[in-house]
């Protein structure tokens, strides 16, 4: 029972995680050009500049 | 001059940035998003670009210290077309709404999966050792999790229930907010009273799923409305204003003011209505009237905004906005149909209206049955839940998005927009099809008639002329005669409004307007006095006998082959035009429609529409021009080649694109699909209901039958929907 105690804030934690991932991806607008995600990966320079903030509406 | 034109949508952005959206056509792949985003980066002053594939818009931002940078020209340089874009003005509503929902579903799929675990748990540990704490414990943390997680996810749904009851009545967000509240609710009392059952996971996998389904109709039809504000935008929206000073530059045309002086080059559409000061041309107002044949403009003919000069350049004069244009009385007339058009219910809310009552008297009933059979008021009370729980429209909400979302990715590929949310299901319900003529069944273009009637010589001769005039008979006449050697003429002119004049053989000869064509010849009096009013013909004189050339505008490619398959549906279908009689005939005569009108006025359009509803017709109007916009509104569905005026596109369900028709059978082939799969969608979750009920009111529903139940039917609907995915494209 004692692993209980550990192993169910893991899990919780992990589901978190998860799910803060998944708000600052939204935050980020990464979901907002899809086709365009797809394409970028094909531009050649490294250091293209990722969208520095949300754009606000 | 788009300088002008691009500070109207410039906005503020932070402390010392501006920031523009621009709509850039012609962005495909990656190679145009980084010449764009370079090209952009590189000039002076710009803080950020960023473009969008998917909605094809470049977002840019400077320092507003800086001057304005050149954006369009730049762009243009790179070889884009780009119109500067508005999101506070043209509904980005949809956008924020969708990424809510978006916020609002990623919520509850973690909740959704957190409590699931938990509650396996329990379920395997009921028939296994748990103890009563661990138990417990585990609600307890279910209940953490799950119920800031429904305050939060299940807004969507209980502001629209709230919303509904409010004004008196229900729909499928009120059963849906009731069990989800109500499992909630029990579940917290049946925690703290360390008793068996807990129904969280219920609760938010019922948010998770209907989430979805939410997000997906959201996501659909804003990006079908996206791609039909792009359209629009992507039309001419400045006018070029002369300044008093002579000098000439661009005003959005939103900002005309009455007594301003416009140029309108050739081939440009009038912005306003105003009256002309200068030049002689031909103006072509098809789309305003429907009527093919253009007619003259000289100094002092009042002309309309939305009619294309064919001829040379106009000057003209902007008259005021006033209730007596004809752009006034069309927005007048669209209102008016407006209000005759409220009414509809869609199918989901109508057989919610039915839905929740009888669920919720079903609840009650089980109360009482527990009660009157001598159990205790919490046996009762669970049971009487646990039927709301089970009854919870998952299923039958999903039924109409689902298939929506996947009907409307499907038309979408085919080039036909689906901008109104209950157009698809209206589409599926017409028996009627009225056409409008010009632009929609017809290409807008002229073409040759009566070529059997022409020497070959006389059009040799007639083509030489045609063939450097921009006139669209002109046109016509160079691509009939294509392919032949053309007659060697001198001193070509072209007379503003007349028509061509050239010599031959040292003789001069005429080609244009009859009056003109036939000046002073004798057979002017006594050539065919019947068509003397229709101007869709040329003369050719000063050659032998004078020559007629007869026009008629084009058919769409596949035209007959539609309105045959329409007919073979069983669909009749009417022609309304406000071309002349005699032109609607000859056109009905070629496609094989028996009943038609010609010369309608907008008023005589809606009047037939009305007078076909009042018969109990469910009619789809098609129409592209200004005149038929009023209609567009008032039908019971209604569709526009994306060609259209842009006050028919915005008053259009459905907006097609490309040359044929075939769209329009398209979509209403699967308009038919998609109402049979809704149909058979919710018959599965009836069918789920009435093996759930039963067992529901004998309080047999434990939570994991409950969830097994759910999920089961909610991914047998959303299966079912996807078969629309498997049928074919129909063969052209």
């Amino acid at each position: 029972m004692e692993a209980l105690l550990f192993l169910i804030p893991i899990a919780l934690g992990l589901g978190l995680l998860g799910l803060v991932a998944f708000l600052w991806s939204l935050k980020t607008g990464q979901y907002d050009d899809l086709d365009g995600a797809a394409e970028r990966i094909l531009f050649e320079d490294d250091n293209e500049e990722a969208p520095e903030e949300p754009k606000e509406k | 001059m788009a300088q002008a034109l691009a500070d109207h949508y410039v906005r503020p952005h932070g402390e010392d940035e501006a920031e523009l959206d621009l709509i850039v056509d012609g962005m495909h792949c990656a190679g145009c998003m980084n010449k764009i985003e370079k090209g952009l980066g590189a000039l002076d002053g710009i803080t950020y670009v960023r473009a969008n594939l998917s909605t094809k818009r470049v977002a840019v931002r400077w320092q507003r210290r800086a001057h304005i940078p050149p954006i369009t020209e730049k762009l243009s340089e790179l070889g884009f077309e780009a119109v500067p874009y508005d999101p506070q003005i043209m509904g980005a509503l949809d956008e924020e709404q969708g990424r809510d929902l978006l916020r609002a579903t990623g919520v509850a799929g973690f909740a959704a999966a957190n409590v699931m675990l938990l509650s396996v748990s329990v379920w395997s540990g009921l028939v296994s050792d748990m103890e009563v704490e661990t138990r417990a414990l585990f609600h307890w943390i279910s209940a953490l999790i799950a119920l800031p997680a429904v305050a939060y996810a299940g807004q969507p749904f209980f502001k629209s229930a709230f919303k509904a009851l409010k004004a008196g009545h229900t729909n499928m967000d009120v059963p849906i907010s009731l069990a989800v509240i109500l499992s909630a609710g029990m579940s917290l009392v049946q925690t703290i009273t360390h008793a068996e059952h807990a129904y969280f996971d219920a609760s938010v996998s019922l948010l998770f799923f209907l989430l979805i389904g939410r997000y997906l109709d959201v996501k659909a039809r804003s990006k079908a409305c996206s791609v039909a504000q792009n359209l629009l935008a992507l039309r001419a929206v400045a006018a070029n204003v002369i300044m008093p000073d002579g000098t000439i530059s661009a005003v959005p045309v939103d900002r005309l003011d009455p007594g301003m002086k416009i140029s309108v080059a050739s081939g440009m559409r009038l912005p306003a209505d105003g009256v002309v000061l200068e030049g002689v041309s031909d103006i072509d107002k098809s789309l305003v009237t429907g009527e093919t044949v253009p007619e003259t403009a000289a100094p002092g003919t009042k002309v309309f905004a939305g009619t294309m000069n064919l001829g040379a350049a106009l000057t003209v004069r902007v008259t005021a906005r006033n209730d007596e244009t004809l752009l006034a009385e069309i927005v007048r007339l669209m209102e008016a149909a407006e209000q005759g058009r409220a009414g509809y219910v869609r199918l989901a809310d109508r057989v919610s209206r039915y839905y929740a009552p009888a669920v919720h008297a079903l609840a009650a009933a089980t109360l009482l049955l527990w009660l009157a059979l001598g159990a205790g008021w919490q046996t009762g009370l669970i049971n009487a839940v646990a039927v709301l729980i089970i009854t919870c429209p998952c299923a039958l909400a999903l039924a109409v998005p689902i298939v929506q979302v996947v009907a409307t990715g499907r038309l979408l590929q085919r080039g036909i927009l689906v901008k109104s949310s209950d157009g698809l299901e209206k589409l599926a319900d017409i028996d009627t099809v009225f056409f409008d003529k010009t632009g929609t069944l017809t290409e807008g273009k002229p073409e040759l008639c009566n070529r059997e009637e022409i020497l070959d010589a006389d059009l040799s001769l007639a083509g030489a002329l045609a063939a450097r005039s921009k006139h669209p008979l002109s046109e016509a006449m160079t691509r009939a005669a294509a392919g032949m050697p053309l007659a060697e003429i001198s001193d070509l002119q072209e007379h503003p409004g007349l028509g061509l004049s050239a010599t031959w053989r040292g003789q001069e000869i005429r080609l244009g307007k009859k009056a003109f064509a036939l000046e002073g010849l004798a057979e002017a009096e006594n050539a065919q006095p019947a068509h003397s009013t229709n101007a869709s013909e040329f003369w050719l004189s000063g050659h032998g006998a004078p020559c007629r050339f007869l026009f008629t505008d084009r058919l769409r490619p596949d035209a007959e082959a539609i309105i045959h398959a329409l007919q073979a549906r069983g669909l009749p279908v009417k022609l309304l035009s406000g071309d002349r009689e005699e032109i609607v005939a000859a056109t009905a005569k070629r496609l094989a429609i028996t009943d038609w009108q010609g010369e309608c006025t907008p008023q005589q359009k809606i009047a037939a529409l009305k007078a076909a509803e009042a018969d109990g017709k469910r009619v789809l109007m098609i129409g592209d021009g200004l005149n038929d916009a009023p209609c567009l509104k008032a039908a019971y569905v209604s569709m526009s080649p994306a060609s259209a005026a842009d006050i028919s596109q915005t008053a259009a369900d459905f907006i097609f694109q490309g040359q044929k028709l075939a769209p329009v059978l398209e979509a209403v082939r699967i308009a038919r699909i998609s109402r049979r799969l809704v149909l058979q969608n919710f018959g599965l979750s009836f069918a789920y209901n009435a093996v759930a009920i039963p067992l529901a009111v004998m309080g047999f529903v434990t939570p994991l039958i409950a969830a097994v139940a759910m999920s089961a039917s909610s991914l047998s609907v959303i299966g079912n929907a996807l078969r629309l995915n498997l049928t074919r494209f129909q063969e052209r």
